[in-house]
Parts: C-alpha cells; sequence; structure tokens
C-alpha cells in the first residue's frame, strides 16, 4: 500500500538521523550548560520512537487499534527491574532476551484472547487488559507498589570478564538506544515489505477476503501483537534503564494513550512516521509546559487539529505534500480511500 | 456474613450496578448506533456532577440545579458533535479514539480552571435526607433507594423507547444497517446529533444524581471510564439489555469480590471480563 | 473553526511568552527554585497550597533568599511517576535550579528521589509521606518539610487504646502510602495490647465503600481507624455518617482524612478524631500570624499543605541567611539545611539525622467545622529512621 515512498522521505529521515547521531558533536557547541540535557531528552525521544513504531505495526499495519500497549512497555521495565540483582548490574546479553522472551509470551497470552476481537471490541479488551496487570503491579507485595522501584545499576554489556561498553555514560547509553531504534526500524521495513507483510495489508483492508482466500489471518495478526509487544517491551526496558525506575504509571491507559498520539502526530502506517511524531510529541510537550501551567489544553487541542485536519500526520505531508498533492493523484486516492473502506467492514461488527 | 448482612450487600451490588449502568447506557448507545467510541463519556460524568454542585450553591435548590443543567448537558453535546465528530463517522476507530482522548485532556483542564482544584460535595437533598434502618448499627440513605428507582425507571424507559417506538425501530435498524436507514429517506444526520446529545446526556446525568452520594473530585470521570468499557464489553457492545446484565454483574461482583476474595479484589472485574471473552468474545448479549 | 483554534494557541502562545519573559528578567544571579508540583489533575489543589505557602514566606522575608533574588521555576508534575524522573532532571540539569521543592505525590518522590541520587540535587519534599524518602533512600541531599505516614498514623495507636478501644478494624486504600499508614497505627496499638481484627484494602483510587462499611458493621468493632485522602476522604467520612455507623463505632483516621477538605463534609465529619502535625486553630503567635497573612494573601484559609509549603520558604530563609546565600557550597548549605530550627504555625520543628522534621502530632476533632485541637498526641516526635543515620 503505502510501501513505497518517495525519495525525499528516505533522503530526509537519512537527514535527521545524522543530525540525531552526530549531536554529540554539535550539541554541546550549541547548547552549552544544558547539552548533557539535551542529550538526555534527545535519548528519550528514541526510546519513545522506538516503542511508537511498535505500535504502528498494530495499528498502522494490520489497523488494530490497541489501547492497551502500555502493558508491553510496562513489563519491559518491571522485567529489568526485578530480574537486576540488588547490588550489581546485570549482563545486557541475558537481560534483552529475557525482557524479550517475557514480553513475547505475555504478548501470546494475552493475544490469543484478545485478537479474535476487532474494531471496538479490540480497543477496549486491550485497555482492560493494560489496567489488569497495573492493579496487579500496584497492589502486588513483589514490585515495589504505587511507589514503584529502583534499577540501581544500568545492564553492563561484557566480553567474558572485560566491559566492552560503559553504559552509565550518556553517550554510549545514547547509541545503543539509536542502534536499537534503527535496528528495530530496517526490521520492521522488512517485514512489512516481506510476503508476511503483504498478508498483513490485506487483512487491514479486507479481512474476510483473505480469509475466503484460506489464510489463517488470526494467526497472522497474532505474530504481529507479539512482534509489537515484544519492541515495545524493549523500549520499556531502555526507560527504565535511563533512569532507574520503574512506576506502575508506564502501564495506565493513560501512556498508552500518549503513543497513540505520537503516531497520529507522525502518521501511521508508515513505520518512519511514528519516529517524527514521538520527537514532535516530546518536543511539542516541552514547548508547552513552557507555556502555561494549563497545558493539557493546548496538548489536547493539538491531538484534535491533528485528527481533523492532518490525519497522515507529519509523515502524510513529507509523502504527499500538499503543494504536490494535484500532481501525484494516486497518492491522494489512496489516503483518501483507504480509511472508509476500512470503516465500512467495521461497522458491521457492533 | 449471616443473612442480614448478605441482603444488605446484595442491595448495596444492586445499587452500585444499577448506577454502573445509567453511566455505561449512554456509551453502549452512542456506540451501538453511530460506531462512536467515546473515551471523554467519563468526563461527561465528571460535568455532570460540578454543574449539579455549582448550579446548587447558587440556586440553593438540588432539583433546580438538575433541570437545568440537564439541557446544558445536553447542549454540550450538540456542540461536541457538531464541532469534532461529524468528520469521523466514515473514519477508523482510532481517530475517534485520539479525538476524544484529546476531548478528555481539555475538558478536564477546562473543569480545572473553571472550578479549581478543591474537593466539593453536595448535600442529600430532601426529601431523601432521611435514613432507613437496615440491621442493629446499619442505616442506608433514602437517597439511595431514589437514585435505585431513577435507574431502573430509566431503563424501562430506554428499552420501551427501543422496543415500541418509531425511533427504537430507526435506531435497531441503524445499528444492523445504517445504509439502509438512510435509504429509508431517514435524516441519519440529525438522528446522530440527537443520539450523541442524549448519550452524553445520559453520563452527565449520572453524574448529577450521584453527586449527592459521592465526592466531586477532579478527574473523577476517569476511573468510572473504564469500570464503564467493562461493563460494556461483557454485555456486548451496543446492547442495552447487556449493558443492563453488565453493570449488575460488576456491581455484585465489586460489592461481593472484595469482602469474599480481598487479595483480587482490584481485579476482579478484568478477570470476568477475560473469562467472559473467552466463552462469548463478543459478550454475554450481543 | 480551525482558525479558531490557532487563534486561541497563537493567544495563549504571545500571553505566555510574555509571562515568562517578565518573571526572568528579575536579577541576573537569584537563586533559583525549582517547584515540581501538581498543577493539573486530581491533586491541583495542594500544589497551589503548596506554592502559596512557600512564595508567602519568602515574601515575608521581602523576597529575598540570603541577600539574592528569587526565581521560581515551575513544572507541573501531573502527579505523574512514569515522568519524575525526568521532570526532576529538566529542572536539575536544564534549568539548572540551586534547590528543588517537591512533589505532592510519593511515586512520584521516588523517580525524583533516583535522580537526586545521581545527581546530588538538595531537594526539599513539602509533602510526600513515603517513610523511605528519608530511612532506605538515605540521601544528605533531601529534607522533608512535611512528615512520613507513620509519623501521623504511630500516636493514634496509643490515643485510641487510652480511649479504651481493644478491637479497631483499619481500612485504606491499597496503595503504599495507605499501607505505610495503616502500619503506623498498627504498630503502636498493638504494642499497647489492642489488637487490629480485620485490615481492610479499598482499590485505588475506588471511593465506592458501600459493601466496606456493611462488612465493618457486621464486624462491628470498638473503633474504626482509617487512611483516605483528598474526594476519597470526603466520600469516606459522609458513607460513613449515613450508614449511621458513627454514633456506635467511633471514626479515627489520619489527619489526611479530612485536611483541606471540611467545607466538603457537610456535617458529616462532627466528632471524628484525627492526628497530623497541624491543625488551623492552633493557638500559637506564630500560627495566627501566618493565618492572617494567607488569608489576605489569597483570600482563602491555609491548611496544612500551605504550612509544609510555608515551612519549607522559611527553612530556606534561615539557612541561607546562615551561608550568606552562597549557594555553590553544598556541604556548607546542607549544614546550615540540617540544623535549622524553626517556630513554625504547627509549632517548634527540628530535623533528625535523617532530614525529617521533629515536630508534635496533635489530636484534632472536628467541631462546627474546624479541627480543633484537643490535645498533644505526641511531644516532638522523631522518626526512628533505622537505616538512615547521616
Amino acid at each position: 500500500m503505502l510501501h513505497r515512498y518517495p525519495k525525499r522521505v528516505a533522503f530526509i529521515m537519512l537527514a535527521l538521523l545524522a543530525i540525531v547521531a552526530f549531536y554529540p558533536l554539535w550539541g554541546p557547541a550549541v547548547f552549552g550548560d544544558q547539552s548533557e540535557f539535551i542529550l538526555e531528552k534527545l535519548t528519550l525521544m528514541v526510546i519513545l520512537a522506538l516503542f511508537a513504531m511498535s505500535l504502528d505495526l498494530l495499528v498502522g499495519i494490520v489497523g488494530l487499534v490497541s489501547l492497551g500497549h502500555a502493558l508491553f512497555f510496562g513489563l519491559g521495565a518491571y522485567t529489568l527491574a526485578l530480574a537486576s540483582p540488588d547490588f550489581s548490574p546485570a549482563s545486557l546479553w541475558w537481560m534483552l532476551p529475557l525482557v524479550m522472551l517475557v514480553a513475547a509470551v505475555a504478548a501470546l497470552v494475552v493475544g490469543v484472547l484478545v485478537i479474535r476481537t476487532k474494531g471496538i471490541f479490540f480497543i477496549m479488551t486491550t485497555l482492560a487488559f493494560g489496567q489488569m496487570l497495573y492493579y496487579l503491579v500496584s497492589t502486588s507485595p513483589f514490585t515495589g507498589g504505587t511507589d514503584g522501584v529502583f534499577i540501581m545499576f544500568r545492564p553492563s554489556v561484557t566480553l567474558g570478564e572485560t566491559p566492552l561498553l560503559d553504559m552509565s555514560d550518556p553517550h554510549t547509553f545514547f547509541y545503543l538506544c539509536l542502534v536499537l531504534l534503527v535496528i528495530g526500524f530496517l526490521f520492521l521495513r522488512w517485514l512489512t515489505r516481506s510476503y508476511y507483510g503483504q498478508v498483513l495489508d490485506g487483512i487491514h483492508d479486507n479481512e474476510h477476503r483473505m480469509q475466503a482466500l484460506g489464510y489463517a489471518t488470526h494467526g497472522y495478526k497474532l505474530i504481529a501483537f507479539v512482534i509489537s509487544g515484544v519492541l515495545a517491551a524493549i523500549a520499556g526496558m531502555l526507560a527504565a534503564m535511563q533512569y532507574g525506575f520503574a512506576n506502575p504509571a508506564q502501564l495506565g491507559w493513560h501512556t498508552s494513550g500518549e503513543v497513540l498520539m505520537m503516531l497520529i502526530l507522525g502518521g501511521m502506517g508508515t513505520i518512519f512516521g511514528p519516529i517524527l511524531g514521538a520527537f514532535a510529541y516530546e518536543i511539542l510537550l516541552f514547548v508547552y509546559e513552557h507555556l502555561t501551567m494549563h497545558w493539557p489544553i493546548l496538548m489536547g487541542l493539538t491531538i484534535i487539529v491533528a485528527v481533523l485536519v492532518l490525519p497522515r500526520g507529519i509523515a502524510g505531508l513529507i509523502i504527499a505534500p500538499p503543494w504536490q498533492r494535484k500532481k501525484t493523484p494516486a497518492v491522494e486516492d489512496e489516503v483518501a480511500a483507504s480509511p472508509s473502506v476500512r470503516s465500512t467492514t467495521q461497522h458491521k461488527e457492533g | 456474613m449471616d443473612l442480614a448482612f448478605f441482603g444488605v450487600q446484595l442491595l448495596n451490588g444492586l445499587q452500585y450496578g444499577l448506577l454502573l449502568f445509567l453511566i455505561a447506557s449512554g456509551l453502549t448507545l452512542i456506540f451501538g448506533i453511530m460506531g462512536i467510541i467515546n473515551l471523554a463519556h467519563g468526563a461527561m460524568y465528571m460535568i455532570g456532577a460540578y454543574l449539579v454542585w455549582d448550579l446548587t450553591m447558587r440556586l440553593g435548590n438540588f432539583w433546580l440545579a438538575i433541570v437545568i443543567a440537564i439541557p446544558i448537558a445536553v447542549a454540550l453535546g450538540l456542540i461536541i458533535e457538531r464541532l469534532f465528530l461529524d468528520t469521523l463517522y466514515k473514519r477508523d476507530h482510532l481517530y475517534q479514539v485520539l479525538l476524544t482522548f484529546g476531548l478528555i485532556l481539555v475538558i478536564n483542564e477546562a473543569q480545572r480552571i473553571i472550578w479549581g482544584g478543591d474537593v466539593h460535595s453536595v448535600a442529600i437533598p430532601a426529601p431523601f435526607d432521611a435514613s432507613l434502618q437496615l440491621t442493629d448499627n446499619l442505616q442506608y440513605s433514602v437517597y439511595r433507594l431514589f437514585v435505585m428507582g431513577v435507574c431502573l425507571a430509566l431503563a424501562g424507559g430506554i428499552y420501551w423507547v427501543i422496543r415500541h417506538t418509531r425511533l427504537g425501530i430507526i435506531i435497531r435498524a441503524g445499528a444492523v444497517n445504517r445504509d439502509m436507514v438512510e435509504g429509508l429517506g431517514i435524516n441519519v444526520r440529525t438522528l446522530f446529533t440527537l443520539i450523541f446529545s442524549v448519550g452524553v446526556a445520559l453520563a452527565a446525568f449520572a453524574g448529577m444524581i450521584a453527586a449527592p452520594l459521592t465526592s466531586i473530585t477532579p478527574g473523577m470521570g476517569d476511573s468510572i471510564l473504564i469500570t464503564c468499557f467493562v461493563v460494556v464489553v461483557i454485555g456486548g457492545i451496543g446492547s442495552i439489555k447487556g449493558a443492563f446484565w453488565g453493570a449488575i454483574l460488576i456491581g455484585m461482583a465489586e460489592t461481593f469480590g472484595p469482602v469474599l476474595i480481598p487479595s483480587l479484589a482490584s481485579m476482579v472485574i478484568y478477570l470476568i471480563m477475560a473469562a467472559v471473552l473467552l466463552v462469548k468474545p463478543r459478550g454475554l448479549f450481543a | 473553526m480551525n482558525n479558531t483554534f490557532k487563534k486561541t494557541i497563537l493567544a495563549s502562545l504571545v500571553s505566555a511568552g510574555m509571562m515568562t519573559s517578565g518573571l526572568a528578567a528579575a536579577d541576573e544571579h537569584p537563586v533559583k527554585l525549582g517547584l515540581m508540583l501538581p498543577y493539573s489533575g486530581t491533586y491541583t489543589a495542594l500544589g497551589e497550597a503548596i506554592t502559596n505557602g512557600l512564595k508567602l514566606a519568602i515574601e515575608q522575608n521581602d523576597g529575598q533568599l540570603g541577600g539574592r533574588d528569587v526565581e521560581y521555576v515551575q513544572l507541573d508534575s501531573e502527579a505523574n511517576p512514569s515522568k519524575a524522573p525526568q521532570n526532576m532532571s529538566r529542572l536539575v540539569k536544564g534549568d539548572n535550579v540551586d534547590f528543588v521543592i517537591g512533589p505532592v505525590h510519593s511515586g512520584v518522590a521516588m523517580g525524583m528521589l533516583r535522580v537526586a541520587k545521581q545527581s546530588g540535587a538538595i531537594t526539599i519534599i513539602p509533602n510526600a509521606g513515603l517513610g523511605a524518602a528519608t530511612n532506605q533512600l538515605c540521601m544528605p541531599n533531601v529534607f522533608r518539610t512535611s512528615f512520613s505516614m507513620w509519623q501521623n498514623s504511630y500516636p493514634m495507636g496509643k490515643v485510641a487504646y487510652d480511649q479504651g478501644h481493644r478491637e479497631v478494624v483499619t481500612i485504606t486504600w491499597d496503595y503504599a502510602g495507605g499501607k505505610e499508614d495503616v502500619a503506623g497505627f498498627k504498630e503502636a496499638f498493638e504494642a499497647e495490647g489492642g489488637e487490629v481484627v480485620e485490615e481492610i484494602f479499598v482499590p485505588f483510587p475506588s471511593t465506592e465503600f458501600q459493601s466496606y462499611l456493611t462488612q465493618i458493621a457486621s464486624i462491628d468493632p470498638d473503633a474504626v481507624y482509617t487512611f483516605f485522602a483528598g474526594g476519597g476522604g470526603v466520600s469516606f467520612v459522609r458513607d460513613y455518617a449515613a450508614a449511621g455507623l458513627k454514633d456506635s463505632i467511633p471514626l479515627l483516621g489520619s489527619g489526611f482524612l479530612t485536611e483541606g477538605n471540611v467545607a466538603a463534609l457537610d456535617g458529616a465529619g462532627e466528632g471524628v478524631q484525627t492526628t497530623l502535625h497541624y491543625a488551623e486553630t492552633l493557638d500559637n503567635e506564630q500560627n495566627q500570624a501566618f493565618v492572617e497573612a494567607y488569608q489576605e494573601a489569597y483570600g482563602k484559609a491555609p491548611d496544612t499543605y500551605a504550612v509544609q509549603g510555608y515551612d519549607t520558604g522559611a527553612m530556606l530563609v534561615q539557612a541561607l541567611d546562615k551561608v550568606d546565600g552562597n549557594t555553590e557550597d553544598k556541604e556548607a548549605l546542607i549544614e546550615a539545611l540540617a540544623s535549622v530550627e524553626l517556630q513554625s504555625p504547627r509549632g517548634p520543628m527540628s530535623f533528625s539525622e535523617s532530614h525529617h522534621p521533629i515536630q508534635n502530632v496533635y489530636l484534632r476533632e472536628i467541631q462546627d467545622g474546624k479541627h480543633e485541637v484537643v490535645g498533644v498526641a505526641a511531644e516532638q516526635l522523631e522518626v526512628p529512621d533505622d537505616a538512615c543515620k547521616m
């Protein structure tokens, strides 16, 4: 569907990557005193970009709107918190696979229950499962309850006994996050362009047709759900690593709502869009909070305006800029037509 | 727990369930007919409570406050529908989720600007400010009985409208096939505006009559929203009958759950929901 | 319609921009106070009261600390723990504040303290009552001008026993603060020889109490001890009275049950006894002056939260006077803060080795819509922060 983008997409994304990746070179000159803080923010944006991207596979590609994606984000954070030893760093070599495994199992269990539902049912059931884990973590005696838990050491990266990377160094951690984001992006890009991705596309457009063609659509969707959950958990683990803190609020439905906002701002179904969305969201939040104590109104209005006038997000602007729309009617039609195709299939479920 | 207390708990569960039904009915109505998921439903519950508190303060009469607050709530629903939702009917649920999530942020913050962050309450109004002696040491507010009566009457009313009126036929038809209704020459546009306003007003009305029984605080609608989602999912989205029995079930679960299995108190409704979904993925009455 | 949106946003951008630039132009080297308090959401009222109290104390010192002007950097904590570390980091590294004052919420405190530990930023907690802040987490750069859950509930254990109660039911929310509070009460009450016959935990933040009240009535204990706060406290006290339990089973609680919300109780709270480190009716010179000044400045009566903010300000005034406004020498500054002794509206107050207030805890009873002081439940009570000796 939208998998062949104009050249400028690759150009813009590579330029952005270069700007972000070379931040340690130009940051101090531009931001002076505050460059360390900006690096921290940048790291957070990179982590959130991974989180938003993971949700895009579900929402943008498969067409399943989840309002419980924070479940996996928080699960990654808590897996790290609970599996880390108290007085020494864990090893990233086994922590990362562990987080992925835990998330995969959880996604499989939740997925089996929710994947049969569609549209609004899917929204509500994912929301409810998210809340279920939220309360489990909030009230369990093992998790530090509503106050949350500290992770005193960032997991280390060693080869045998020799430390390879110093994770406590903000630059090293920044590059770890950036590398994981790039890997995640390349993986999702490959996935969506593969045969499997085309089947997901088909399911998005018309699941009944795919079933009629003999595809076991539930299985395809379940796999996407698991992949999406695992990527979100990696992002959650990184978020917990950054500040050494995990809290149930990371699991709450407001977090799920926020990541959906990043998706709409960036442009869903494009994989690269959510990355832009995460950056845009955090920058907007930062600006709004500086402007007024009543910033939620500004953020709320921004989202409403985005939904009403910019439903394809920043990515939509890049793929089909307003001044080029007339020249490329094919793209325009596709953008305009696809949601209504979906809505007709969805209204029948009520 | 002896029999008397068991009876009281049944009453508690029923009363809470009926109130939940009142809030959830608007949610399920809006979805069933319009295909719109309204996250701002809980925020409207809060607005209802604040409106009635504010008006009771100004006018000194709870009942008068309700009479004035209802049209305000309907008007709010009307404005939201015309301003924001108009373009969303033919679009993905994602946009509805996001837009109404944005509305939550705006409404919650607007509440804070208008009414501030303090906790408020509304006195139980005459003539229901009496109590019944249930057991040796336990009394029950007559107002709670009144609320139950109102909820039951509204449940009956909604059921009657849907079963026995022309509007009800249109609504039922619209839930099954919107294009058909349009084909019959009915102005779906007006119907939607009407339904949305009524649905929003139901949430606000629930906030109004619950106001004397609860404390009025910022964000009070957020937690009730999630509970209502569970109710609606269990009952079957779009089904009024489902919302009713779902609400009673959750009311009972939240009443008896903490007494019988205290360790799972906060999760019991989600466990029930998971169990229902395992057996009937579309809810009990869909 | 979209144009209206744009105009609104533009208008607020412009006006807010003017406000911030106006603030920043005060002085070249002002003392920077970073306030990380809730200015949106459920806890807004608390955040505002603390801010008001703090600013009042500094205003009374000619708006200066140690002879320097003061710049406030206010950041909305949203009472959202998951954002606490990044918000704290913004204040410390982005805005380079000299002191961080916050938060209200214990979960947010955890997130902040994580960053306080790494950065060494001087942090004064004007509310959050989590015990660990000055105990297990023990940091020289962290102070508290408020209370810990334990400090307020422990004295009630003895009071309850002395009043002749032997079997008590406790009820609170199923979250960290509630559990810590009830544990303090239970510790003291059972040490005296009483028995907690049932501990009820209500899912947070539910305010649907009918089922639990029925349970309490069926147990029929000598008294009920409870911790709820904000809207939950108001709901619980009103429901308790409406269920007719108040006359047969006395209701005891942490002061936060009704603090700041007596008006909303609508008479239902009459006779309810609570313990807290402050009451607006306290009969001392400082409190009378404070209540008057606060009323005049903000047009409403102060509550405990306002006092906690006020004392935070008073603490800064005293400490910065001692170091002549030098905020560079952190060690001297910390020492000055630790040695602060205040004649606060709440009574005499000093700091323990763990940087926790040593203060009176009062037994209060609601009479005619006011917290009247019935007695001192514990005089100059020090919290035994065993894990923290500095």
